[in-house]
């Protein structure tokens, strides 16, 4: 897990390894797209290197970032909860999508 | 018609047996056609409310599954709530898209980027979201699936059909099934045949075009807009095969099949209680095989105790004192049931379905034995497990069901535990049958010949390998039949060898003297072993 890093006022980014023996598959993107919609932040979401950021929201999208076991994703959130948003969402990675509260 | 100008005629291969001149009508199509765009308020409304209603359905059929089966279905309620997603769709119907067309056209995208996707997992997820977005077309066609607007009689033509489809049609008033795709050993094929619906599978392309046809699926053919002579040549056809069930039937009335002196017990198998309706099962010898899964697939949930209760009871009391086969659910394979069967596996045909499934899920299946032990008290009931694999699974299944009826005893309910036998499908089944201490064994010869032979069922590709009268299926009849013959277990099949006439001699000489077939072909295999008996080779 990396540090979390500002770029501006209300802007933090971060990435995190995917641990998630299968990857970003539907239970995954469910809890990650769930807890994302819980924060007022505008955050997105990319493989490392991906030259597109992909909405955190979006299951659809999260889905089709057809992320794999292993890879490393890179998270960005910009408003007022924004840094929350990126911790929680990096916890949830780091943690493989535990159970519970989401 | 067309006078002089011949149709064209397109060659499959057969899946069920029998004629149908109607109407040509595309499935696919239709749907399509279905509706025609309101305002675009209306439009986005329609469609708004048809999202709420399927997500409903699906929270509440997450509910029921848990497991694996329930995190796909939320991924389902999450698109449907996904903003992203839907936007796309309702800037379609901004644009002067129907709610439909705009649902399906984005569905059908995200379906087929699933379909190419190189992971096995992820083109998997194409069939829930077909199924997405059924259920959410359904919801917007008020969910009048009696009114698919399919005329009766119809030539009903699609890529393939799923069994839910099939069932929403109807049949009664004659019709056939072309399928593009699909394949003979398919399930909707087995309901084709139990239902007696000509069905012709692997027609290639067809053009959209046609206003009505002909199809014969004795020949495997399909005519579209056929001129006078081809009519009166399928008219010629029909009547031959007609005049041939005649003589069938009337050997049908006759009290029992008979071969080299010993009695042949011919059972029906049904799909549902309303398969009784057909005008011969009255002339069965009881029923072989009533499979339960439709009981899983009516309404989307899971039937209740009650439900079940009823539709046992029903047939038990049609049969009188003839003997009542009742398969528990054999759900899984190539018959998901969502709410119940695991969704993900990578091979669903070697994966936890049958027997299996029920005892990983002993909340629904006690509701199921629960049913069964209550209808046992009102006539000759027997149940089996499909999809044994080992002893010890028929026990753990025994030691549940007298634990329900010990359950509903005591709580001075009627319940008698039935006689327990197993379906023999498993080649490690027929391989160590006297390991079982069951009280009867049914072949389950479609997916026994499936799992010896290595062919998917399911995938026309292999048909022509599938062949029930491989030897090495053969041999496995044979032996667990001898079984039998030492043991004094009654051994059945119930698999569609029993119901195809080329197999009979094979089986009667593998030592087979119960035979449990489609309601549709039980004259044919009575006239069948009537002939064999009077020394034809066969019928």
């Amino acid at each position: 897990m990396l540090e979390t890093s500002q770029a501006d006022e209300h802007t933090f980014t971060s990435s995190v390894r995917l641990v998630h023996a299968v990857g970003m598959h539907a239970r995954p993107a469910v809890k990650l797209t769930k807890l994302a919609k819980k924060f007022q932040a505008q955050i997105s979401v990319r493989v490392a290197g991906a030259p597109e950021w992909i909405n955190a929201k979006s299951v659809a999208k999260i889905m089709a970032m057809r992320a794999a076991h292993g890879s490393t994703i890179e998270i960005k959130g910009a408003g007022s909860d924004a840094q929350a948003a990126v911790a929680a969402l990096v916890d949830l990675i780091a943690t493989d999508f535990p159970d519970g509260n989401s | 018609m067309r006078n002089g100008v011949a149709g064209a005629a397109y060659r499959g291969r057969t899946a069920s047996i029998g004629f149908a001149h109607g109407p040509f009508v595309r499935v696919d199509q239709l749907e399509s056609a279905q509706r025609a765009a309101g305002s675009l308020v209306d439009e986005a409304l329609a469609l708004r409310s048809a999202i709420d209603t399927a997500s409903q359905q699906i929270v509440d059929l997450a509910a029921i599954a848990g497991g694996e089966a329930a995190q796909i279905l939320e991924f389902q309620v999450a698109l449907l709530d996904d903003e992203d997603f839907m936007a796309v769709i309702f800037a379609a119907i901004g644009e002067g898209a129907a709610a439909d067309a705009a649902w399906r056209s984005e569905l059908d995208k995200q379906i087929a980027d699933y379909g190419a996707a190189p992971d096995e997992y992820l083109r998997a997820r194409s069939s829930d979201l077909a199924d997405l977005r059924d259920r959410v077309i359904r919801a917007l066609q008020g969910d009048q699936r009696a009114t698919l607007g399919i005329p009766s009689g119809a030539i009903v033509c699609a890529d393939d059909l799923p069994p839910s489809q099939f069932l929403e049609i109807d049949w009664s008033g004659g019709g056939g099934l072309a399928l593009l795709q699909g394949s003979p050993t398919s399930h909707v094929a087995m309901l084709a045949r139990a239902r007696g619906v000509p069905m012709v599978v692997q027609l290639g392309t067809i053009p959209a075009a046609g206003a009505t046809a002909l199809l014969d699926g004795e020949g495997a053919t399909l005519e579209l807009d056929p001129c006078a002579e081809q009519i009166g040549s399928f008219e010629t056809r029909r009547e031959v095969h007609c005049k041939s069930r005649a003589a069938a039937r009337a050997i049908l009335r006759r009290p029992a099949a008979s071969w080299r002196g010993e009695r042949i017990k011919l059972f029906i198998n049904i799909q549902r209680v309303e398969d009784l309706d057909h005008a011969d099962a009255q002339y069965a010898d009881g029923i072989g095989l009533m499979r339960t899964e439709f009981l899983l697939t009516n309404n989307g949930g899971l039937p209740d105790e009650e439900t079940q209760f009823q539709a046992y009871d029903a047939v038990l009391r049609w049969a009188g004192q003839r003997p009542v086969t009742i398969r528990t659910f054999d759900a899984g394979g190539d018959k998901p049931v969502s709410g119940f069967t695991p969704g993900g596996e990578a091979n669903p045909f070697l994966g936890v379905r049958g027997l299996r499934l029920c005892l990983a899920r002993p909340e629904i299946f006690a509701v199921q034995l629960r049913a069964l032990a209550r209808a046992a008290v009102h006539g000759n009931l027997k149940v089996m497990f499909p999809m044994v694999t080992s002893a010890d699974e028929l026990e753990v299944g025994r030691k549940l069901f007298v634990q329900v009826v010990a359950e509903l005893q005591a709580n001075g309910v009627a319940a008698a535990l039935p006689e327990l036998g197993i379906m023999v499908e498993v080649p490690a089944a027929a391989l160590a049958i006297p390991s079982f201490k069951a009280s009867f064994f049914s072949i389950g010869s479609n997916d026994l010949a499936q799992y010896v032979l290595a062919c998917d069922r399911s995938n026309g590709a292999l048909a022509g390998l599938l062949d029930p009268l491989h030897p090495a299926v053969v041999e496995l009849i044979k032996r667990t039949a001898e079984h039998g013959q030492r043991t004094g277990i009654s051994v059945s099949l119930c698999g569609d060898m029993a119901s195809d006439p080329r197999c009979t001699s094979t089986l009667l000489n593998c030592g087979l003297r119960e035979l449990s077939v489609n309601p549709s072909t039980l004259a044919q295999i009575k006239q069948t072993v009537d002939g064999l008996s009077n020394g034809g080779n066969h019928g």
